[in-house]
């Protein structure tokens, strides 16, 4: 290891030459720049975690206030008028209300927690530590991309108190019906609100990509090359490429939708008879804001999903104490997901009127996804196939993230077949998929990371027992939930309907709708032991160890104590790849990466790596 | 009321609290051994992940039992059967695939628990294995592409002259039809014309106006093939038909279109269902505003006899709009027309 040290010493000036070391010795650690204006990748991360923890509970709790309605469309609640005012007068939630807390439901998951949330805070935690940089390429801009995020954070929920409602045309904002305040009273200054803070939002998500791409290419540290990048820096670069390629393009989708609304172009808008008068705008397409928002859109599923595979990968390996089977095919898969995500954007349009032809090409394309996610889902099998599995609660929660893949999955080959498509676009079928594949299993991927990486972030451990407690409650709600979404779908009830009442071939699936709802409030309550389980962690959680996991990975060589740079010497060499557990012939389960070959003779056959 | 909830939240955490550091004072005082804990913790979890596959999947069997009868209407369209032919082939193959993958994934978590002294085997990469899990898949979808593509090409394209051109034409927050009459053609519209007695703004300059009937209801005559063309006025709607196995768009500002030929009479279906009060029916699924849950309109199928004598029953354009009054929307300025 001396060795290694000095060889550090050499190579590690690069490093030392970005001052982070001067830095931290110079200037006085203050409260404000400390916890606030921070520019510390692991301070910004715990900020990107705790503000998305935050906005998560606010989009669950609109979830079970609709939830209520739906299965008990005749009951009042009385509570309700005390929490959202005249939108609950008389303990009634109210129509155009439901349609709000549905949209800003979907929002807040899909962009504040599940893409700022998760990439925000693993990528900024993760991708220094894991690559042997002090911190990220530029600590500065990545400030900005926290104080972006929560600025955008801060509009949206502001949108909930103007006096029309927040945006309520559903998350995906179609116009005409967005663009105009005179069809939903929503799309007033609740609707200018919305686009203002995604605006807000994508400049921070692109600051951020930008950020973890440079870092990546940039300062890796000596030895670690591409192919020794842990699956969860893999992960997060491809995600951030694939935002820096989409998200500009809902930027100029918004842009144009802004344009329309407030100066009188028409971009998306031709044709309209509304409130008793034609409108001036003529010759503009809302079919055209679906393909401009799909592209970013398709891709935004993936944005989602990728670093919480990245995430299940890394614990996985970790837990299953074996290395990750087909390391190479795991990074592949990925990238060809991460190609094909930005040419299967019609599969959402099918039955917009879109040349049919078109839409074949949009099957064939969509359905090729199949083909890497099948070789992913089973390289994962293939890794717990005569592992030794310890199931900490970050193992149970990748083991469910699987699970979830492999479920909604195998639904979005249904979905992306065109023909099927006619008769259950827009059905709960589509809102079981996609709450399966991409809501459940990027929160399960995020629980992982968050349960794993506790002790880097904070110190401590987190409660294992209320841990376990809140996975098998969160499993079993959330199949509980969506699983029997299918049937609804299948039996043709549409989603965003505020009551089914008035259709009595519906009439069957009222026993549904309450099992579900009982299984959302359930899942509610086993969030509220997480978040108890988290913010007492922090201060009073067990101190952890150095390495609690015994894992290989760099992040893990850093002292448990916080500081400005990560390594308090030089930065550390990585020798080998990431998944050296249960080598042959090692004298322990795991081999860190920063172990050279020269000291560990007794395991070299087994392994090409 | 408000304040109670707030102390028994609060007084709920303390609690909680509390607990957690009895539970680790205790846990630290009888010392017990670490490896102990995670053994046991082992056990009863890769247990419970064992039970929960059993469980789930009894759960699964016995809801697909109970709710079967409630899914999938008897398909009343021509395309609807191949379209349902197409589902359950899809369902056979996924529920194959959902049914060992998941069966793995828990039972390997259950069989490969952690023991202590052995070790796992090292087995990083084989690309024999990769290959065949790579084009099995492969293999498998290209015949659902292929099969489903067939299907989407006949429901979508060939021949479509012989259909009954109806206009579906949606705003918030209803339906309304429009028949093109005898020469089967609709005459041209425009949103500029819209007045209160010419609700879908026809052009009545049009010749193939004067003879189509709107209607507040939906009658089709069984077996014969319509051509619906859908239209909006406000914002965008979706026409679904489910027991037709049909939806389209309704766009301003474009006309989109579905082909389809009804194949069971209502009183058919009724006898089907054993429910005397069942109809057809046509549903926004498209949010479109406050009561897109309420947008829906009866469709009846009846016999061709039975159709000739409804739509007997409609007045014709001609007779229910003057030609001045097509060119003054309800705002009394008069309008250029856009159309010849």
């Amino acid at each position: 290891m001396e060795m290694n040290e000095n060889i550090n010493v050499q190579h590690g000036h690069t490093h030392e030459a970005h001052g982070h070391d001067e830095h931290h010795h110079h200037h006085k650690e203050t409260f404000w720049n400390k916890y606030v204006f921070s520019t510390d990748h692991k301070m910004i991360s715990k900020q990107f975690l705790i503000t998305a923890i935050i906005m998560g509970f606010l989009a669950m709790f609109m979830s079970l206030i609709f939830r209520l309605q739906l299965a008990w469309p005749d009951e009042k609640f009385g509570f309700l008028e005390s929490i959202i005012g005249k939108w609950g007068a008389n303990g009634k939630l109210d129509p155009g209300f439901y349609l709000a807390l549905v949209t800003i439901h979907g929002t807040i998951m899909v962009f504040f927690v599940l893409t700022g949330g998760l990439s925000g805070t693993f990528s900024n935690l993760l991708i220094p530590l894991q690559v042997g940089a002090r911190d990220m390429a530029s600590g500065f801009l990545n400030m900005l991309s926290y104080w972006f995020f929560l600025a955008s954070s801060v509009v949206m929920v502001a949108s909930l108190f103007v006096e029309g409602g927040p945006a309520s045309g559903g998350w995906t904002i179609y116009p005409p019906l967005s663009a105009l305040p005179q069809a939903i009273s929503g799309s007033g200054l609740g609707m200018t609100l919305w686009l203002v803070s995604m605006v807000l939002f994508i400049v921070s998500a692109l600051l951020g990509g930008i950020n973890y791409v440079t870092t990546v290419i940039n300062l890796r540290t000596k030895g670690l090359s591409m192919k020794r990048l842990p699956l969860t820096i893999w992960a997060f670069t491809i995600t951030a490429i694939l935002g820096i390629l989409s998200f500009p393009v809902l930027v100029a989708a918004a842009l144009l939708l802004v344009f329309d609304r407030s100066m009188g172009t028409s971009f998306y808008l031709s044709d309209i008879f509304i409130g008793g008068v034609p409108l001036e705008h003529v010759g503009g397409s809302p079919i055209l804001f679906q393909h401009l928002f799909w592209f970013l859109g398709h891709p935004e599923v993936y944005i989602v999903l990728l670093p919480a595979l990245g995430l299940a990968s890394e614990v996985i390996a970790t837990q299953a104490r074996k290395p990750i089977f087909g390391y190479m095919a795991m990074v592949l898969s990925m990238a060809v997901i991460a190609f094909l995500s930005f040419i299967v954007w019609g599969h959402h349009m099918f039955v917009t009127g879109m040349n049919p032809f078109l839409g074949s090409v949009f099957v064939f394309t969509t359905l090729l996804v199949a083909i890497p996610s099948a070789v992913k889902v089973f390289n994962y099998l293939a890794t717990l196939w005569r592992a030794n599995i310890k199931l900490s609660n970050a193992m149970l929660f990748a083991v469910g993230l699987v699970s979830f893949f492999i479920s909604g999955g195998l639904t979005g080959i249904i979905l992306g077949d065109s023909a099927l498509d006619i008769n259950i676009h827009d059905t709960y079928f589509v809102v079981a998929h996609f709450h399966i594949v991409m809501g459940a299993s990027a929160i399960f991927g995020m629980f992982a990371g968050i349960y794993h990486w506790f002790p880097r972030m904070f110190g401590r451990m987190m409660n294992k027992k209320l841990g376990y407690a809140h996975f098998w409650m969160t499993l079993v709600s959330v199949y509980g939930v969506f699983f029997p979404m299918h049937f609804l779908g299948l039996g043709g009830v549409p989603r965003r309907y505020y009551a089914n009442t008035a259709y009595a071939e519906f009439d069957a699936f009222i026993n549904i709708n309450e099992l579900i709802s009982v299984m959302a409030i359930i899942g509610g309550l086993a969030q509220l032991i997480f978040a108890f389980n988290f913010f007492y962690s922090i201060f009073k959680g067990k101190k952890a160890e150095q390495n609690p996991w015994n894992s290989t990975t760099l992040e893990w060589t850093a002292p448990v104590e916080h500081l400005h740079g990560n390594w308090p010497g030089p930065i550390p060499t990585v020798h080998r790849w990431p998944y050296d557990y249960g080598k042959p012939g090692a004298k322990e389960d795991f081999i860190p990466q920063t172990v050279p070959f020269e000291d560990t003779p007794e395991s070299n056959h087994a392994g090409m790596h | 009321m408000n304040l109670i909830l707030i102390l028994i939240t609060v007084f709920t955490t303390l609690i909680l609290v509390r607990l957690m550091n009895i539970s680790q004072l205790s846990a630290q005082l009888a010392g017990e051994d670490e490896e102990a804990e995670v053994l046991r913790d082992n056990k009863i979890n890769s247990f419970l992940s064992f039970v929960l596959m059993i469980v789930g999947l009894v759960a699964i069997g016995y809801m697909t039992l109970r709710y079967s009868k409630f899914i999938l209407p008897v398909a009343a369209s021509e395309h609807g059967v191949k379209i349902d032919n197409l589902l359950w082939i899809n369902f056979a193959i996924i529920g194959v695939v959902f049914v060992i993958t998941q069966i793995a994934l828990f039972y390997f978590v259950w069989k490969y628990q952690y023991r202590p002294g052995e070790k796992a085997y090292y087995f990083p990469h084989n690309n024999k294995l990769e290959i065949i899990w790579t084009v099995i898949p492969a293999i498998v979808l290209m015949v659902l592409i292929v099969t489903g593509l067939r299907v989407w090409n006949e429901v979508t394209m060939g021949d479509r002259s012989d259909g009954m051109v109806i206009q579906v034409y949606g705003k918030q927050f209803d339906w309304t039809a429009r028949y093109s009459g005898k020469d089967n053609k609709l005459g041209a519209s425009s949103f500029r014309m819209i007045a209160d007695d010419n609700e879908l703004g026809v052009d009545m300059n049009d010749k193939a106006s004067a003879d189509d009937i709107v209607m507040k209801e939906i009658y089709l005559p069984v077996d014969q093939p319509v051509m619906m063309e859908f239209n909006s006025r406000d914002v965008i709607h979706s026409a679904y038909f489910p027991h037709f196995r049909a939806q389209m768009n309704c766009v301003p500002g474009m006309t989109t279109n579905f082909y389809f030929k009804p194949t069971i009479t209502t009183a058919q279906m009724r006898e089907i269902t054993g429910k005397p009060e069942f109809d057809y029916i046509l549903l926004c699924n498209k949010i479109c505003g406050v009561a897109h849950y309420n947008m829906k309109m009866k469709v009846v199928v009846v016999s061709k006899e039975e159709f000739k004598q409804w739509i007997q029953g409609g007045k014709q354009l001609g007779e229910t709009i003057s030609t001045t009054t097509a060119h003054v929307n309800t705002n009394g300025n008069v309008q250029n027309s856009l159309l010849p």
